[in-house]
């Protein structure tokens, strides 16, 4: 609340960041329409690059809201840490556990014996 | 209500009150708090959509195949468009919430209630566009069969182009209708209504045009032991995408059939996997929850705003509080946007 009573108005930095958040969107739309072969064919770490554009991209996009909608620049770095930190330990954390058990599972259909889809 | 406005920061007795722990006021903090544990729900209901899909990572649903729709375009293959549009739209209304917030800092009554107002308006357009989704989404478009073994076939020409059910599948006489009320369907447990065709009728269709193929759920790689793989149709298969088979493997497939499906519900899938379907249902509906209750919500802060509370309150941190769980939805919905539709 330290800011509210200073009265500035940000209008300016909202049209601002409403302008990158919709160019970031028509680039994702654009890319998923087109899928570019030379991003869509090539992996890295086990997943397409585009799938990584797609995903930093997205990061990027909730940061700005995050920061600049939800005005998470103006907080004490306590709230920032208390909120973000375990939002991001967890997720991250259950995403590796998920993952990795899914891809194990997926290998066990693949090698046996027992079809499961025909 | 002084207690929504404390802003005091009373360093010389800590515990005398009027504190803010982390330089937030109680509701502010509490509504991070909520929203922390609303992202963990999302978190993990992605997750999990993640897992099932890494776990059929060969047999899942190819998005661009799947949302094709576009309002008063019939017939047009328009991926992502529509999506796009709903992103944009929630987008601004997270925009048009900002600047309430921002004119309730200048304690502007009239240009708050605007904003407020844009964005609920641009909630309730979003809603029904989800709406929409899900009508396309559960009618279908070119109908599948789902074969014994729980996998669904769809139906190409000699081109590879997708085949709509209705267009080869025959009328025999003696099928099966839908039994009504009226035909004695009171005695009976429920059942499932009844696909357009009957899977003899698909079959009998299926036999009567020779240049028809199937295509399966599995996804063509491309790798040395796909290419050497003579139950694929040569010369149509493209890497990444569904693998096609040849005529002779198809009619096996078909042979195969068990049920007809046209569309999607919670048990059956025409575009593929049924956990795709599942976690659509559940996950877009999930957030479509939250839009709607985030709607109501910010009509009864609108209310207030026009009542003047606020003006009375001195204060409009009730908007910014609002504000937090509306941008917050829009937040998981650039999520879902990602794993739904782009990955």
């Amino acid at each position: 609340m330290s800011h509210a009573h200073e009265h500035v108005s940000n209008t300016k930095r909202i049209w601002l960041v409403f302008a990158l958040l919709s160019v970031v969107t028509i680039v994702e739309v654009f890319l998923g329409i087109v899928r570019p072969d030379f991003l869509f064919m090539n992996n890295f770490l086990g997943m397409n690059l585009l799938n990584w554009v797609f995903i930093i991209l997205t990061l990027y996009k909730a940061y700005y809201i995050v920061w600049a909608f939800m005005h998470m620049e103006g907080e004490k770095s306590s709230l920032r840490w208390a909120v973000v930190g375990t939002v991001i330990f967890l997720v991250v954390y259950l995403l590796f556990i998920l993952l990795v058990e899914a891809d194990y599972i997926y290998d066990i259909f693949k090698n046996s014996t027992i079809k499961w889809n025909f | 209500m002084g207690a929504t406005v404390t802003t005091a920061n009373n360093t010389e007795n800590t515990w005398g009150g009027g504190n803010e722990p982390m330089g937030a006021s109680y509701g502010k903090l509490m509504m991070w708090f909520f929203i922390v544990s609303d992202a963990l729900t999302f978190s993990g209901f992605l997750a999990a959509y993640g897992f099932s899909r890494f776990k059929f990572i060969d047999n899942w649903p190819i998005a661009d195949e799947v949302f094709t729709h576009f309002p008063f375009m019939h017939g047009v293959e328009a991926p992502m468009y529509y999506v796009a549009l709903m992103t944009f739209i929630l987008i601004f209304s997270s925009v048009t919430m900002v600047l309430a917030v921002d004119a309730g800092h200048q304690m502007k009554q009239k240009k708050v209630a605007f904003y407020m107002l844009l964005t609920i308006v641009g909630g309730l357009i979003f809603v029904g566009s989800q709406a929409w989704e899900w009508k396309n989404f559960i009618k279908g478009e070119y109908g599948a069969v789902e074969t014994k073994g729980g996998s669904i076939i769809q139906f190409v020409n000699n081109k590879g182009e997708r085949v709509k059910l209705e267009d080869f599948a025959v009328r025999l006489p003696g099928q099966r209708e839908e039994l009504t009320r009226s035909q004695g369907k009171w005695f009976m447990k429920s059942e499932e209504s009844l696909a357009s065709y009957s899977v003899a009728e698909v079959q009998a269709g299926f036999k009567a045009h020779p240049e028809l193929l199937v295509r399966t759920e599995k996804i063509y790689r491309d790798t040395k032991e796909d290419k050497a793989n003579t139950k694929l149709q040569p010369g149509l298969n493209k890497n990444k995408q569904r693998e096609i088979v040849t005529r002779a493997e198809s009619e096996v497939l078909v042979g195969n059939a068990h049920l007809v499906v046209e569309g999607a519900n919670l048990k059956h899938n025409e575009y593929g996997s049924k956990l795709f379907a599942d976690f659509f249902f559940f996950i877009t509906g999930f957030h479509g929850f939250h839009v709607f209750s985030g709607v109501v919500i910010n009509f009864i802060i609108f209310l207030n705003i026009v009542l003047g509370t606020y003006e009375k309150r001195k204060s409009y941190e009730m908007v910014e509080k609002v504000g937090l769980y509306w941008h917050f939805v829009d937040l998981v919905w650039v999520f879902v946007f990602t794993f739904f539709y782009l990955v």
